[in-house]
């Protein structure tokens, strides 16, 4: 089967500081992964790791300094933007901020389809958006009219995912979407992503920092760190058994609904983010407890550990790939 | 948890609305409405519950700030000072009350960016709160006290001369927590401390409350909505469902026998790892605190609801020792202390 979308070799770079005192920080480097059709791919990594700057080039919202991304096998370019609305379509991490409080949230429906000529009239519009709202849990007669404040969180989050499906994409890319809903709430839009997956065959790409619901949720996942995706794989190799020391890591600081678990160890936090950009040789070696000689110098190759992507120095006796 | 604890904070029938007035109208948000809690020395009390549940509003009237709109329309609040007996605050001038703030009960707040002066280097926010709670005392000294802190803290030492939006959220957010226990007070309130935070340095901010609750061995009063970080760090656990305390018990108890449908669903929700099998959240969206549904609260979200729970709202059943539940389907309760 084709992948849906590819990412190949993909990095960007940001400047920072003036002309005398400019560093380069570079958000994402050489970043690889692809997505099949009705998958669930997760990228997490906590904040500042490149996982957001990576959906907006794939989003086509800011130009890649080098790699190339393809959408089913085309080549994206500046130019081709519509046909990659219609294909792909984001959701976004704050539900209020994503709807203008002035307007009616039903104007963004209309919109929607009118700008990608969906409809010819507006009966036809309004059975299309009821349609999509079903999906989600909603109808048109609970929503027409209605001003974003007048919905809870959960609620707005589900209604940005029902415009999301207008068009009829083929791959979601959602950052963060379930961060700012309560906890009690999240499994609502995380259950919808389970059953979009596997009722429309739809794609997506899960951006999170919560590995607990991305274990939930997704078929595969990369952690991402400091602009390099460190550990990719199944979520049941990467989550239940992590190789990266990163990912161990991550994995155990996810406090876990279980007062017998608490944690007994303590952890170093990092103390500049900028430091760890510029880091050469692994990232992570600066708070890593396996760190050896050649992390502080030399940049761990993507190794194969059992069908995993570890990007490490302690599994070189590993195939690269 | 050793030996007989004494309360160090407790209230009675506690009762806190926002009043509004819109043309004419008057709108009354019942945001902490009819709270009994006793709180011990040396432990870490969590109160946990969905946005809009009025976990933030029991803060503030814990904490004593009571600012129009919000009011406190009934109950009593005692702090047991210096060990000695209890004290209603709400009574207290404002000017004894600004003496017991961060001195005896202090706050963390959730944003930590808008909690530090954002023009002003570290140090010139140390100088400005301690200058006030400690009087005349010279600039030297003043930092010293400061340094030290921050030293025991595990803070970085150049810390001081930098400015807020120098340091990055977690790191920010421990100076918070570091100013609020600065002097040492018998009460800490945190609000969602750690929620806006990433998983790696929640876990820091965690630790270092910890660390600050062991060697103080003094209270904590955490506000979070995340039952992860509850099973971590809590003593005892308080679920808070509109305005109301459902369910109180030790969290061993809150955990391992949840009773309170809505303790069910909030524990049953979290995804585990190891664990595909389906799960749902609560159905349904919290109630409209201005516009409470009659009787429990919670009925018209209740897989289980019987006919009174339309009705009457249930007292305080106790089932265990330290666990306490106001559900129909566990008893009677007691009724006086119902609304």
């Amino acid at each position: 089967m084709n992948n849906l979308l590819e990412v190949n070799e993909l990095s960007k770079q940001y400047s920072q500081g003036n002309v005398l005192a400019r560093i380069t920080l570079t958000a994402a480097d050489h970043v690889s992964f692809y997505i099949k059709p009705a998958e669930i791919f997760t990228l997490a990594g906590e904040s500042g790791c490149g996982k957001t700057t990576t959906a907006k080039v794939v989003l086509g919202f800011e130009e890649p300094t080098s790699g190339t991304i393809l959408h089913n096998g085309k080549l994206q370019t500046p130019k081709e933007k519509v046909w990659i609305t219609q294909g792909v379509q984001a959701i976004f991490q704050d539900p209020f901020s994503t709807f203008n409080p002035l307007r009616t949230v039903d104007r963004y429906f209309f919109e929607t389809v009118q700008n990608l000529i969906l409809a010819v009239n507006k009966q036809q519009a309004i059975d299309l958006i009821d349609q999509k709202l079903r999906l989600v849990g909603l109808t048109y007669q609970e929503f027409a009219g209605k001003y974003p404040n007048e919905f809870s969180g959960g609620q707005l989050q589900r209604i940005s995912i029902a415009r999301a499906l207008l068009s009829n994409p083929t791959l979601l890319i959602a950052d963060e979407p379930v961060s700012m809903v309560d906890a009690s709430l999240r499994m609502s839009i995380v259950n919808l992503f389970k059953k979009l997956r596997d009722e429309l065959g739809v794609s997506i790409l899960y951006i999170t920092h919560d590995l607990a619901t991305a274990y939930y949720v997704s078929d595969r996942i990369a952690i991402m760190f400091r602009g390099n995706i460190v550990e990719m794989g199944t979520v049941e190799q990467v989550l239940m058994n992590p190789r990266h020391p990163y990912s161990k890591l991550l994995r155990d600081s996810i406090p876990q609904a279980d007062p017998s678990k608490r944690w007994t160890t303590t952890v170093t936090l990092s103390e500049l983010e900028q430091e760890e950009y510029l880091r050469r040789g692994c990232k992570f070696a600066g708070r890593c407890p396996d760190v050896m000689e050649i992390c502080k110098g030399i940049v761990p190759a993507d190794l194969n550990v059992d069908g995993v992507l570890v990007k490490c120095h302690l599994y070189s006796d590993k195939q690269e790939i | 948890m050793t030996g007989k604890k004494q309360p160090i904070l407790r209230t009675e029938q506690l009762k806190a609305f926002y009043i509004l007035e819109v043309q004419g109208t008057q709108k009354i948000v019942k945001a902490v409405n009819d709270v009994d809690l006793t709180i011990y020395e040396n432990e870490i009390y969590g109160i946990a519950g969905e946005s809009g549940c009025g976990k933030s509003t029991l803060l503030k009237a814990l904490f004593n700030d009571f600012v129009p709109p919000l009011r406190l329309v009934s109950g009593k609040l005692y702090y047991r000072i210096n060990w000695e007996k209890e004290i209603d605050v709400t009574r207290m001038s404002p000017e004894e009350m600004r003496q017991l703030r961060m001195e005896y009960i202090s706050y963390i707040p959730q944003g930590s960016m808008s909690a530090l002066n954002p023009v002003l280097k570290l140090k010139e926010t140390y100088k400005d709160f301690i200058g006030s709670h400690l009087g005349s005392q010279s600039r030297e000294e003043i930092f010293e006290l400061a340094y030290k802190q921050i030293l025991a803290l595990g803070l970085p030492k150049n810390i001081l001369d930098l400015y807020p939006h120098q340091l990055s959220g977690g790191m920010r957010q421990r100076v918070t927590i570091a100013l609020a226990s600065l002097l040492k007070p018998r009460i800490m309130i945190g609000d969602e401390p750690t929620t806006a935070l990433d998983v790696v340095v929640q876990r820091g901010v965690i630790q270092m409350l910890r660390t600050i609750q062991e060697n103080f061995k003094n209270t904590i009063i955490l506000v979070t909505h995340d039952m992860g970080v509850h099973a971590n760090i809590a003593d005892r656990i308080g679920i808070m469902y509109a305005g109301k305390i459902v369910e109180e018990g030790t969290t061993e108890q809150i955990f391992g026998n949840p009773l309170h449908p809505y303790t069910q669903f909030l524990i049953n929700s979290l995804p585990k790892f190891g664990d595909k099998n389906v799960r749902h959240s609560v159905p349904g969206s919290p109630p409209s605190l201005a516009d409470l549904p009659t009787g429990c609260p919670f009925h018209p979200r209740c897989p289980h609801a019987l006919e009174i729970c339309t009705q009457q709202m249930p007292g305080f059943s106790y089932p265990d020792e330290n666990h306490k539940v106001a559900c129909w389907l566990i008893g009677e309760g007691k009724h006086e202390q119902s609304a």
